[in-house]
């Protein structure tokens, strides 16, 4: 059996390690495009705030790691796949077979469409590549402006505030954050920010950059235009699919898969941030683009790649970032359904904020800022479904009680109880 | 054969010594923030259970991880967190379904139960007996590993 993996991002790598746990013998190659050992995207923050090398983002550690588990890594472009002869075709021509394909390219980052967004000293922060262009201008007291505060822009604006910049953020919706955030959370970390001596521009467009007397020119609508050496461009991210077309392969955002991982197409599958698979809270088909997802995908695809049939039941949307300290998590359907139910504790002058949101006695979605302490417990109780029983009055009165609360519901009266491993 | 922890609460008074040692083994410190094993108290304290990770082996956190941080001991067989390779991204806190995996502001990155390497402190300074180790095939595992997050059927 071959199997062709295309994309050697997480996805990619953790598909080709579980394929080859699960079928000894067959041949597993990934391809990747970018010139560089595999790595992880999150790493990259680490990176720039020089609390690592570059070997510290690489996935696998151990230089000859791929080799040894049998999986050719191989350097190259995809740029077709015939879904009916069953190959792919490479930048270059060389075509090489399948009898199963992953699809697990990501994505890349997209810029707005502004005038002077293509000038020199604007980067995204995206690749390996992407952060070695930003440390070398994001030197201790350059003028730095950091394009969107969503999840991604947020993680690097922890990473750019690391390396003493002087940071302005400009955020074109009304709040920070605006996917995993609610206003009251949005807003404290706004506050939160500024008291640590960035500026946030909420409700700001940034309407074209030129350059300036010196360095770039950030033109804003309402405002004095911003001077910057730098601009770091984090407003969004689009699916690696454009290689897909004619394929027969259906896709929407992303790659669309069914509940085995599985495309439109038999024997080809997609994993990650390319796969717009089930979503757990919804049923939906979406992308989330995180890591947890994509290691999911990547485990079940290659699974199912395997000849297994494991059925995935959706992954839970989960973020959990660091805004200068600040710790803040969102999990599941946070926002809440409609005839929900909700708990919050909002302590605005210490930063700490937790909201509950329930459908009947059963934990749907969760927003934590300064919790660290058994965050975790908070998917479990979600993604369990477990009924919270008299619980949920407990958690109505006292959101903090939630790892209490999966105790007694799941472990409280059945005793005793044993925790450690089996042989690996 | 391999061990693991087992966990008694009916024995637990909660007297937090486990807690203690764990800080101290880890931490260096006797501060029950700090500790791997936390001791819930439940029915205002007339019952309490002892809670750390279960090293299952669906492993959310080692999966989670983007850099590899997290390994199976070969001696124990616990999910140990290298310091050395952690970026402190905490998604393997959010990850771990059990709640087990910890963040620590103070040293930047995340905590969870390691066995000790084979030697739980938690186990020996436990006075009741509430928490021991013991060979893993013991008659409550299996039923225990059922009650385990069954949501995903991971590969
Ligand atoms: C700065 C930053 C911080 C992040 N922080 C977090 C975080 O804290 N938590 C979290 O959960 N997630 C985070 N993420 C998101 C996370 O990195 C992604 O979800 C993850 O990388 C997805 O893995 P993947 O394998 O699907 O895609 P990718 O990592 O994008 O890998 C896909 C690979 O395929 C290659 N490729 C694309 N097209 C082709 C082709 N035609 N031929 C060959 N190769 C191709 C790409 O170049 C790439 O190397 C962060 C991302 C960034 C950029």
């Amino acid at each position: 059996m071959n199997h062709i993996i295309i994309g050697a991002g997480p996805a990619g790598v953790i598909a080709a390690e579980t394929l080859r746990r699960l079928d000894s013998d067959d041949s597993i190659i990934v391809i990747g495009d970018e010139d560089e050992t595999p790595y992880s995207r999150m790493a990259l923050p680490y990176l720039l705030a020089e609390n690592i090398g570059e070997d510290g983002t690489h996935l696998r550690h151990g230089a000859d790691h791929y080799a040894a588990h049998g999986i050719r890594v191989l350097k190259g472009r995809v740029t077709a796949v015939d879904t009916g002869a069953k190959n792919v075709t490479l930048e270059g021509g060389d075509a090489l077979s399948y009898d199963k394909l992953l699809i697990a390219t990501g994505s890349h980052a997209s810029r707005p469409p502004i005038a002077g967004m293509d000038l020199p000293g604007i980067e995204n922060c995206w690749t390996l590549a992407d952060a070695r262009r930003i440390a070398e201008r994001a030197k201790p007291g350059a003028k730095v402006v950091l394009m969107g505060a969503g999840f991604i822009g947020c993680i690097v604006l922890e990473a750019l505030a690391a390396r003493n910049v002087e940071l302005t953020v400009i955020e074109m919706a009304d709040r920070m954050l605006a996917r995993m955030m609610d206003d009251a959370g949005a807003e404290m970390i706004r506050r939160w920010c500024e008291q640590k001596g960035v500026r946030v521009l909420i409700g700001t467009r940034v309407e074209s950059i030129d350059n300036g007397e010196v360095g770039l020119r950030i033109n804003i609508g309402g405002g004095e235009p911003v001077a910057a050496d730098l601009v770091v461009c984090a407003t969004g991210v689009a699916p690696n699919v454009g290689f897909l077309e004619g394929s027969g392969i259906n896709t929407d955002l992303g790659v669309i898969v069914d509940d085995h991982l599985q495309s439109n197409v038999a024997d080809v599958y997609a994993a990650g941030d390319v796969a717009q698979g089930p979503d757990f809270s919804t049923g939906q088909s979406e992308i989330h683009a995180i890591q947890p997802t994509a290691s999911e995908h990547a485990r079940i695809a290659a699974a199912n790649m395997a000849g297994r049939s494991n059925r995935f039941d959706g992954s839970l949307s989960m973020n959990v970032l660091n805004t200068l300290g600040l710790i803040t998590s969102s999990f599941g359907l946070w926002d809440g359904i409609e005839n929900g139910e909700r708990a919050t504790v909002l302590d605005k002058k210490h930063f700490k904020y937790l909201r509950l949101e329930f459908d009947g006695d059963i934990l749907v979605g969760a927003l934590a800022i300064g919790l660290t302490q058994h965050v975790g417990v908070l998917r479990g109780l979600i993604q369990t479904r477990v009924k919270l029983g008299h619980w949920k009055r407990e958690l109505l009165r006292d959101p903090h009680q939630a790892m209490s609360a999966y105790l007694g519901r799941t472990q409280g009266d059945t005793s005793p109880l044993v925790g450690a491993t089996r042989a690996a | 054969m391999q061990k693991a922890l087992l966990i008694n609460p009916e024995k637990c008074t909660s007297c937090l010594q486990c807690e203690l040692a764990c800080s101290f083994e880890h931490e260096g410190v006797f501060n029950p923030a700090k500790s791997r094993i936390k001791v819930f108290e439940f029915e205002h304290g007339r019952r309490a259970i002892p809670y750390t990770c279960t090293q299952c082996d669906e492993a959310w956190c080692l999966h989670a991880c983007p850099v590899e941080a997290i390994t199976i001991s070969p001696n124990t067989g616990a999910k140990e967190v290298n310091d050395n390779t952690c970026v402190g991204c905490k998604v393997c806190t959010i990850a771990c379904p059990f709640g087990t995996v910890n963040y620590n502001a103070d040293s930047g990155k995340v905590a969870k139960c390691d066995l000790c390497g084979g030697d739980p402190q938690c186990a020996e300074a436990c006075p009741t007996g509430a928490i021991t180790y013991v060979d893993a095939n013991w008659t409550g595992y299996e039923r225990m590993l059922e009650s385990a997050v069954r949501a995903h059927p991971a590969a």
